[in-house]
């Protein structure tokens, strides 16, 4: 029942506010189940309800990992992974992005390369990691085509679909301003593909990522990927879960980044700009 | 000075392999200055011709002549509106009135200066830096004919520009129109549905047929100007829409 009015005073609503603090509190909640998840993890490994050789623990992970910094090669690793990761994801997404539009050129030409578009898609990328390690060798270039074969078909057809959502009125309403082709492509069809690929980006990061790791899990000297692979080996389980820490952190701050990224490319989309 | 003229177009498809027509041996004389509409049931050929006139489409046969000059298949002779407003979303007003200005490679700084005082001017002061889904319907209309306006040719083709609009702000829009087509003595071709707004805004009236549209009639409309609301009750005006009314009439009952 919302409140009777008293004194005819008046009640001015703000909504915003009621954001803010939906807002802040669900901020505190978020810390506050990491905390308790870090925490039981600790104690229960701690107690021995959960066998500290397969789970490790958050201590011994934190402890482990420092040394990997400090005496080991963990942070070479970290940037020999990302790196891959984000120039695959960059060379793929602006590859594809590119190979999307130029179907907008050409109805001919886009009707005989949609059936290879579709079928390129659908072949198991990661399948051909261990040909593709042969053909680029087992440094840098072969985890960077992967991530760059992971991402490319994504952001092509992601574009594809843009192109066909281009509205023939605009086209048409432009033409006759006196356009040229050229104009169209600028003013109408760049802008509408836009949130067609950024709808993709955090897709495609993560995919990046995924195709790089299986490039260092196939053959690498370097890398979180091989890091993981060789502690696995030797049964270092501990070092696994360094390694798998590590990569989720790196895939949530490249999640944030192409977040950052989306924000920027959509700017000046709303009205309330 | 210009000076429309409409010879003898013909527009066909195939459809099943069957030639279709979809206009008729249209033949036109707009003079410089004429608010000039056209009405029709629709699939009267109407937006076909309205094709033709900007040069988007080929007719079958026929031309047309701007000042004497062979434009036929030429885009970019004439201003041409459609009933959608088609404003781009991820543009604000301003930069969506000087498209046509940028694409023929005005600056944009330029193009700008001289859009701010036509939008204030006519009705859209204080919403050139919003974006078009921020206004109602008749404002994004007046946006997407101040644009027309601002590629600045002498004549205008205006394809329903009211038709999606409500009773009262269509009224509203159409004075607003008749003082823009007053202020830059433009060429007005203009294709309605509505009886009473092509009496109310014309000069002349082209009625079509259904299909194959062709021109059944042109009726010459005498009323005085500046007209208003008072317009509306005038004998002539009664007239006049009585005879549009059995003539349209007429159409409806021949092609059932």
């Amino acid at each position: 029942m919302p409140e009777k009015l008293k004194n005819k005073e008046m009640i001015i609503e703000d909504p915003s506010v009621a954001q803010t603090k939906l807002r802040r509190r669900a901020f505190v909640g978020q810390i506050l189940v990491g905390v308790i998840i870090v925490f039981f993890w600790e104690f229960l490994t701690r107690i021995g309800w959960l066998d500290s050789y397969y789970w490790s623990s958050p201590s011994t992970i934190v402890r482990i990992g420092w040394t990997a910094i400090t005496q080991g090669t963990l942070l070479q690793d970290l940037a020999y992974t990302s790196g891959s990761t984000i120039l695959g994801f960059i060379l793929g997404t602006a590859g594809g992005y590119v190979l999307g539009l130029s179907f907008w050129w050409s109805a001919l030409y886009s009707r005989i390369f949609e059936p290879y578009m579709i079928a390129f898609n659908a072949i198991p990328k990661l399948a051909l990691a261990p040909v593709l390690v042969i053909m680029f060798g087992i440094g840098f270039d072969s985890k960077v085509i992967l991530a760059f074969l992971m991402t490319i078909i994504v952001a092509a057809i992601a574009a594809h679909s843009g192109v066909q959502n281009v509205d023939p009125d605009l086209e048409k309403m432009l033409i006759s301003l006196g356009a040229k082709r050229r104009h169209v492509f600028m003013k109408v069809v760049i802008p509408t593909t836009i949130p067609w690929i950024v709808s993709i980006l955090k897709i495609n990061i993560s995919l990046a990522l995924a195709g790089t790791i299986v490039g260092e899990f196939i053959s690498s000297r370097q890398g979180i990927g091989r890091m993981i692979l060789y502690a696995g080996q030797v049964l270092n389980i501990d070092l696994v879960w360094v390694g798998v820490m590590v990569l989720s952190i790196l895939s949530v701050v490249m999640y944030l980044g192409t977040a950052w990224l989306e924000h920027v490319l959509m700017k000046g989309r709303t009205s309330k700009s | 000075m210009s000076e429309l003229k409409i010879v003898n177009c013909s527009k066909y498809y195939k459809k099943n392999g069957e030639p279709m027509c979809a206009l008729e041996e249209a033949d036109m004389h707009v003079e410089n200055g004429r608010f000039v509409s056209i009405i029709g049931p629709s699939g009267c050929g109407k937006s076909t011709l309205f094709n033709i006139v900007a040069g988007l489409i080929r007719p079958s046969s026929g031309e047309v002549l701007l000042d004497g000059e062979d434009i036929t298949c030429e885009s970019g002779h004439v201003g041409y509106m459609l009933q959608k407003d088609l404003l781009l979303p991820w543009r604000s007003i301003l930069d969506n009135v000087i498209i046509g200005l940028e694409i023929r490679g005005v600056p944009k700084k330029k193009a700008r200066e001289q859009a701010l005082p036509m939008l204030k001017n006519y009705g859209l002061g204080g919403f050139e830096y919003d974006h078009p889904d921020a206004l109602s319907g008749g404002m994004r209309q007046r946006a997407g004919l101040i644009r027309t306006l601002l590629y600045d040719k002498d004549v205008i083709l205006l394809d329903e520009p009211f038709g999606a609009l409500d009773a009262q702000t269509r009224m509203q829009m159409q004075n607003w129109l008749l003082q823009i087509w007053n202020d830059f003595k433009k060429t007005i071709l203009f294709v309605t549905h509505d009886i009473d707004e092509a009496i109310y805004l014309s000069d002349e009236i082209y009625v079509f047929t259904q299909r194959p549209g062709k021109i059944k009639a042109k009726i010459e409309v005498e009323l005085p100007r500046p007209r208003s609301e008072k317009t509306l009750m005038d004998d002539q005006f009664l007239t006049l829409k009585r005879e549009l009314l059995l003539m349209l009439g007429e159409e409806r009952a021949s092609s059932e």
